[in-house]
């Protein structure tokens, strides 16, 4: 046991050229180092890829995505999976446009939207953690049924969304950095200080890790599993207000690409899909990663077409790399 | 000696006294009248074959399950648990058979889990990382048990490392008994030692164990007293001194009663 003892303070002391040959490093910052290559090859490629315009529209391009994907790092974290999150944000955006039409105050539109996705999150985390059936399968129950209330409650017609806030929302911001990119960022620091300064973080990590031990020391996983869904969902609905500012009106079309695309981030970020290992960067420079491939992809006149095949392949070369992990 | 446990138990250094507790589930009666008592500072061994009611009597101790007919007392007042969280508080701490660590914590996120130290402003908390450190460390310098550094994740370490660090977290926390299920059965040789000398250690710092094990050289090298069930029934007791290991056995078949 001593060895075992002498190879993990040896780990902490090494220096840093022998960490550069270690697989595990690597598979830790995969996500990090592919961003920093695609920026560098797409900005060799195409110069405007690196105008301070180009890098606006992406950070704001990236906001929402990085906002879903923070959510299913807390739903990952635990060892589930949220396939509902795009479908929540459908359904809080089509709540909002139903409100903003019936002539609510944009507060009150913009509180039933984040209402509306807290309440789903919550029924999700409701009936797995009480009914003892699979994330999986619940969220998969979840995403099918707010894509369809979405479509029922706005009759399937979109409902254009006019406002001198929203519009402020989406076009300005501070410097090179718009407000949806500032409101992403907050909650990304928001949520990194609660995974790994709170009580809830530690329990979250736990109830993921192990399930049972965390309940031999009392921890209650049925709430922190009803909580992370519940995180999920709002932040599904947070989103929804910052995808009708850009869009202008609220739409009950589905959003399929933003699920995978979350969960994407996630992998891409080097956070275990087993539960009980997470970082909040991990996800956000994923969610980054991601929007530059489009976006550089986009810019050097690749066809759309092409773009989930891209993201296909760099996902599954994440996932192959996070084998490495220590 | 062993029918009147309840009465020879209320000496002062008495801890615990369990009093005819019996259990069923449906038809099986788990536990059938079960009496006997723990004292302070004593390693007291919980012994018996496979059914034969020991860790069903462990989880009424510590809270899992409750007695349908008896009582159980610690320090002298009856207590009635309804869950694990009650009889933590009461002072009662389970090292668990199959390791209750969590692997991707580190080992002082695991020594404080569900007890982690928080530095409040108004209506938040956040964790006091530094302190919960500095304490965990405190902690772990104390065992016989070379354990790495507390930020290690679990994952890194040997099994006699991880019994060491859930015994300690049992330990800690200013508990009144410590029961351990099997707590070397997954151990080298060296290993079991080494959690051995922690057991004993336990006792001297005034901790009353209730150990549960197969290993007979175990129990007649740990412990003081030694309690055998049999088929749900506490058969008999023994001052671990003044018995045998024969006489043991012999009281676990049945072949001798008490």
């Amino acid at each position: 046991m001593t060895t075992t003892a002498t190879v993990a303070a040896k780990r902490d002391t090494e220096p840093f050229s022998h960490r550069l040959k270690d697989v595990g490093f690597w598979a830790e910052w995969a996500a990090l180092v592919g961003l920093v290559l695609l920026v560098i090859v797409f900005g060799i490629a195409d110069p405007t890829f690196l105008s301070s315009g180009n890098i606006q529209s992406m950070l704001v391009a990236a906001a929402i995505l990085t906002i879903l994907a923070v959510g299913q790092t807390f739903v990952i974290a635990t060892g589930g999976i949220d396939l509902s999150v795009a479908s929540i944000m459908t359904f809080a955006a089509v709540v909002f446009g139903q409100t903003f039409a019936a002539g609510w105050p944009l507060a009150a539109c913009m509180l039933a939207a984040v209402v509306a996705g807290l309440l789903i999150g919550a029924i999700n985390g409701a009936v797995i953690a009480k009914g003892k059936i699979t994330d999986f399968i619940v969220t998969l129950g979840a995403l099918s049924f707010a894509s369809g209330a979405a479509l029922v409650l706005s009759d399937g017609k979109p409902v254009t969304v006019i406002n001198a806030f929203l519009l402020r929302l989406s076009a300005g911001g501070v410097g090179i950095l718009g407000w949806s990119a500032i409101i992403a960022a907050v909650v990304a620091v928001i949520a990194h200080v609660v995974l790994f300064r709170t009580r809830f973080g530690t329990h979250v990590l736990a109830t993921g890790g192990s399930s049972e031990a965390a309940t031999a020391t009392g921890i209650s996983t049925a709430r922190v599993k009803i909580a992370v869904y519940v995180i999920s969902g709002t932040l599904a609905g947070l989103g929804a207000i910052l995808l009708i500012a850009r869009v202008g009106a609220a739409e009950p079309a589905s959003n399929t690409s933003f699920l995978l695309n979350s969960v994407a981030a996630v992998v891409l970020g080097g956070v275990s899909l087993m539960g009980g290992r997470a970082t909040i960067t991990g996800p956000v420079i994923g969610a980054l990663l991601l929007t530059a491939l489009t976006n550089g992809l986009t810019l050097l006149g690749v066809s759309q077409f092409y773009q989930p095949v891209a993201v296909g392949i760099v996902v599954v070369l994440a996932a192959f790399l996070t084998r490495f992990q220590r | 000696m062993t029918t009147s446990p309840a009465t020879s138990g209320t000496a002062i250094d008495t801890l615990v006294t369990v009093d005819d507790v019996s259990l069923s589930f449906g038809s099986v009666r788990a536990l059938v009248d079960v009496s006997l008592h723990l004292k302070r500072g004593e390693i007291t061994a919980l012994v018996g074959d496979n059914g034969a009611g020991k860790s069903t009597l462990v989880r009424c101790i510590s809270g899992i399950h409750r007695p349908d007919a008896g009582t159980i007392s610690l320090d002298g007042r009856e207590v009635h648990f309804r869950n694990p969280e009650e009889a933590r508080e009461a002072g009662i701490e389970t090292v668990h058979q199959n390791l209750a660590l969590v692997e991707d914590l580190t080992v002082w996120q695991n020594l404080f889990l569900n007890r982690e130290l928080v530095h409040r402003f108004g209506p938040f908390a956040l964790l006091d990382r530094r302190g919960m450190q500095r304490k965990a460390q405190e902690m772990v310098a104390g065992l016989a048990v070379n354990v790495p550094a507390v930020k290690s994740r679990v994952r890194r370490l040997s099994g006699g490392q991880r019994q060491a660090v859930a015994i300690c977290r049992a330990a800690g926390f200013s508990s009144k008994l410590v029961i351990m299920d099997e707590p070397t059965a997954a151990l080298g040789v060296q290993e079991t030692a080494r959690v051995e000398e922690l057991i004993l250690r336990l006792r001297d710092e005034g901790h009353a164990v209730l150990l549960i094990s197969h290993n007979f050289a175990q129990v007649m090298r740990l412990s003081n007293h030694v309690w055998v069930m049999r088929a749900g029934r506490c058969v008999g007791g023994r001052r671990t001194a003044e018995t045998t290991g024969e006489e043991i056995v012999a009281l676990i078949t049945g072949a001798k009663s008490a």
